[in-house]
């Protein structure tokens, strides 16, 4: 039986029917065509699917969409303003923070957080940020230094 | 003041944009229209003749489409190594470890096709199994496959100079042992696939694949198609590291469901499908022993290896191979002799893992110089300079180095990490809880042969420019998973024709453009660069010509440059050809202006005359190696080289192991991208100080995974890395492109054994086995200290 939600997704609010039983990851991937957000491992290990849920840095493989009726969802797709990257992605191309990309939209969402909550965070403070985001390809260093040089271009 | 525009600089990945803006498009991310959903029926038990399969129920569902077995799949064995094919689409006398294939099924959803896979019945007879590569061989043993007698799936024995000259040279000689454990690659996305039959035969299929190629060669062969009738395209791909250039079941079986359905069929793993598919990395038994004379110069090495390689042969041959090849170098070693047996096991296939095959075999050999270091009284640093090979040399085993930077990368790392400093000197080790560990490694910059038996060549690069004038687009077969090549082949497109990288545009990764044997052996920027360079080359000279005759003047006193043509020989009176182009474009803005003619205007001319201007590039390497059985195992076009310094710290109370920072120096012969090259060497970092200190598989007595997630299959987290400090050498290889060679897996060598050198600094205790967890490193000083009282 399907239950009506009303969500705001990157700052759009609609009315959906859901499963109880739908991932809030299923809902953003295969409903709405939001693929941005990936599934690494389906069980809160790798931090892939991280969103955004009013603010808080959120496991979206891990939360039921119905959980997250009337909440504000912020996925890697929202990021960018008028097709012009903002600081933190542009950290990311420029500094080399990428490889395979896939852990990427979820490191970019767990790092919004960080910098909105604390603009000017320690290497340590970013580390402890982002260790729920596993990463194969770049051993963190450059991803480390992508938020650091946003952090810095952040009055 | 770097002779290039574009190279050896930073220049952000060409797919950086789309990847940080959720653009990007990987495998599972694809959706067609009808599509349906596969899902797969694995074995749960290790060892067993399969009785019956009865998949009525399952086809009695509804939303179910198609139900495959052997029945619909057939039995033509392949494999990677045609001389090993083991493996059927699917299992169809004997399953041979939990997480074999079995079924197949397509249904309108996932939640379908899992039902559907629930409610298919095998009957087994089960068989007893083995699990400890050590014991495989044997006699009594279960034995797997009736082509594998004592499960030995391959052997190799080498000797090169002879050992006994080495041994009566020998001032000192050491033999030590290392295990390691089977390991995940632990790659972010999960394998995934999407095929499609059009109405004339023709397959497509979409896969998470590191090589299009063989991929495509084996889908055919498998599946009885016309290889032509067969294209694989790979989408973004979210790292593979190996275990995804073999083709899979996943794939095949998928394909298949397409054919039997005639609807598109996407089928992705979860994560615990990562884990049983595997064909990562092997399990390895090393035992060695080196002789050194009394100034620390090698005499030999005596090596032998026990691989347990899992069920099937997979990558495993070329494994076996590699572990003992690579140790002809980075050292100056006259005499080897390598005993190598590659045994199959009731456990998930092993395969390709970055590092192929070498990686331990490396380790234990630097572990063994720092011990026998130690017994000479001999700084490590010191004995490994004393030894190692420089350009222009070839190993025991005919191996040539055309650039070699290992002194200097070594010398780089010893005074970027302070060694002189901080390393006690004589050998001796502080056993204070603070250590530092040094190491080196080499690997190939691209196999010297294809996985099949052919003349082919190893890459084609086409590159076309528009025929409206200003841009070019590369095609090419080559497979960017994550590594960047598609941002090397913009970066030497643009060089070439002086353009900017956004006007090339790279489109790769598709077996219907051109050949490219795939992502593995650390070959694309060498092999594709090379075909990639001519192929702008070729286009250069094109357009050159076309204007040049237009112009009456001879093509070499023109060049593409900074966008615009430009003369070696006086002013040019371009009018004519402005004039014409203008013509062209009434009503256009930002029309061409200025003195110079524009790329846009040249190519536009080109075209006027000459119809599309396509330019084309290859590369085959020259014959390689020695003519000995499996020379051609190791041999390269060149070889990178690299260096390490790892220091830790460890709680000596309760085993805990802190790495506080790994500097690294790799000779990639030049940087055709420096933010890439690092990279490289930081991921290599990462992935080695993983496989030191935690991960591996764990199985319970019945061959099951007892840990198949990233949960409990531990790989570091930002918080367990440290500082990776990477340091580029540049020693100009003349076989490269522009100079250039490997970086993706030379860099991963040295890592291992330069954290348990810095171990046993810190502590004192030597380990022979991995990983080196907190609680073996306690047990072992436990052991030690039994041992001393």
């Amino acid at each position: 039986m399907k239950k009506i939600i009303s969500l705001t997704v990157n700052g759009v609010t609609s009315e959906l029917a859901v499963e109880p039983r739908r991932t809030l990851l299923e809902l953003l991937r295969e409903d709405l065509g939001l693929t941005g957000t990936k599934k690494g491992c389906g069980i809160g290990d790798c931090g892939s699917c991280t969103v955004l849920l009013n603010g808080v840095a959120t496991f979206s493989c891990l939360t039921l969409a119905i959980q997250a009726d009337g909440c504000s969802v912020e996925t890697v797709e929202g990021l960018a303003k008028d097709g012009k990257l903002n600081h933190l992605q542009q950290a990311f191309v420029d500094q080399g923070a990428i490889q395979c990309g896939f852990c990427t939209p979820g490191m970019l969402m767990t790092a919004t957080e960080l910098l909105r909550s604390n603009p000017h965070p320690s290497e340590q403070d970013i580390r402890r940020a982002i260790s729920g985001n596993l990463c194969r390809c770049t051993g963190y260093q450059k991803i480390v230094e992508a938020i650091q040089a946003a952090s810095e271009e952040t009055p | 003041m770097s002779k290039y525009r574009i190279l050896n600089t930073r220049a952000p990945r060409v797919d950086a944009v789309d990847k940080v803006t959720g653009k990007a498009l990987y495998t599972d991310d694809l959706k067609r229209p009808t599509m349906l959903t596969g899902a797969i029926l694995h074995s749960p038990v290790a060892h067993a003749r399969i009785l019956n399969i009865d998949t009525s129920r399952a086809e009695r569902l509804p939303g179910v489409k198609a139900v495959v077995t052997h029945r619909e799949a057939g039995t033509t064995p392949y494999g990677v190594s045609p001389a090993r094919y083991d493996e059927t689409i699917f299992c169809h006398d004997k399953v041979r470890y939990v997480g074999d294939e079995i079924v197949a099924v397509a249904a309108v959803d996932l939640d379908t096709a899992l039902e559907a896979v629930s409610l298919i019945k095998v009957d087994f007879e089960e068989l007893p199994t083995i699990l400890d590569g050590r014991a495989a061989m044997d006699d009594g043993q279960p034995q797997l496959h009736e082509t594998y007698k004592n499960n030995v799936c391959a052997e190799v024995h080498w000797h090169f100079g002879d050992i006994e000259d080495g041994r009566k040279d020998s001032y000192l000689m050491r033999t030590d042992h290392l295990t390691s454990k089977m390991q995940d690659a632990a790659f972010m996305e999960p394998q995934s696939v999407l095929a499609e039959m059009d109405s004339h035969g023709n397959l497509t299929m979409w896969s998470s694949t590191q090589a299009p190629h063989y991929v495509q060669r084996t889908l055919a062969m498998a599946l009885g198609l016309p290889l032509h009738k067969v294209r694989v395209i790979k989408p973004a791909v979210g790292g593979g590291f190996g275990p995804k250039a073999s083709c899979s079941t996943a794939e095949l079986a998928t394909c298949l469901l397409a054919l039997k359905t005639g609807q598109p069929v996407k089928l992705t793993f979860d994560r615990e499908q990562v884990f049983l598919h595997s064909r990562a990395r092997h399990q390895f038994f090393h035992t060695m022993t080196t002789g050194v004379k009394k100034d620390g110069r090698l005499t030999f090495l005596e090596h032998r290896c026990i691989l347990d390689g899992g069920a099937y042969a997979s990558f495993g041959i070329a494994t076996i191979y590699y572990s003992g090849s690579l140790l002809g170098g980075p050292y100056r070693l006259k005499n080897m002799k390598y005993d190598g047996y590659r045994v199959v096991t009731n456990k998930p296939a092993c395969g390709a893992q970055r590092g192929h095959g070498a990686v331990i075999a490396r380790a234990l050999f630097e572990v063994q110089l720092d011990r026998i270091a130690e017994e000479l009284g001999m700084d490590p640093i010191e004995l490994r300079l004393k030894n190692v090979m420089e350009a222009g040399e070839t190993t025991c085993n005919e191996l040539f180095v055309s650039s070699f930077g290992m002194r200097e990368a070594l010398e780089a790392v010893r005074d970027s990490a302070a060694w002189k400093r901080k390393r006690s000197s004589g050998g001796k080790t502080r056993r204070d809880g603070k250590g530092i560990g040094a190491a080196c490694g080499f690997f190939v910059s691209g196999a010297g042969y294809p996985i099949y038996r052919s003349r082919t060549y190893h890459c084609t690069v086409i590159t076309k420019v528009d025929e409206v004038g200003g841009g070019v687009t590369v095609s090419s077969g080559a497979a960017d998973i994550g590594q960047g090549s598609d941002t090397v082949l913009a970066m030497i497109t643009a060089e070439e024709l002086g353009l900017s990288l956004d006007d090339v545009r790279v489109v790769s990764g598709d077996s219907s453009l051109s050949v490219d044997l795939g992502a593995y052996s650390s070959r694309t920027t060498l092999m594709t660069g090379h075909a990639c360079r001519e192929a702008a080359r070729d286009v250069k000279r094109q357009i050159l010509e076309a204007v040049a005759g237009r112009l009456e003047r001879p093509p070499e006193t023109l060049d593409l440059r900074d966008g615009q043509l430009v003369s070696s020989a006086g002013e040019i009176d371009f009018s004519e050809l402005r004039k014409e182009y203008l013509q062209e474009h009434k009503g256009f803005t930002d029309l061409p202006e200025g003195p110079h003619l524009t790329f846009g205007e040249a190519s536009r001319i080109a075209f006027l005359e000459r119809g599309s201007i396509v330019g084309t590039g290859k590369y085959r390497p020259p014959p390689l190696g020695g003519s000995f059985k499996g020379a051609t195992v190791g041999t390269s076009p060149a070889f990178g080289c690299s260096a390490q310094i790892a220091e830790v710290s460890v709680d000596l109370e309760t085993g805990e192991i802190t790495v506080e920072n790994i500097t690294g120096a790799h000779d990639c012969g030049f940087a055709i991208n420096r933010t890439q090259v690092e990279g490289q060497m930081q991921g290599s970092m990462m992935m080695g100080m993983g496989e030191a200190l935690m991960e591996q598989i764990i199985y319970d007595n019945k061959g099951r995974i007892v840990n198949a997630n990233l949960a409990e299959y531990k790989i570091p987290t930002a918080l367990d890395m440290p500082h990776l400090d990477a340091i580029i050498v540049e020693s100009n290889e003349p076989h490269g492109p522009y100079g250039a060679k490997e970086v993706g897996e030379g860099a991963i060598m040295p890592v291992i054994p330069a954290i348990l050198n810095a171990l046993y600094d810190a502590t004192g205790i030597r380990i022979d086995e991995l990983p080196v967890t907190p609680e073996r490193l306690i047990a072992t000083m436990q052991a030690n200290r039994g041992k001393r009282s």
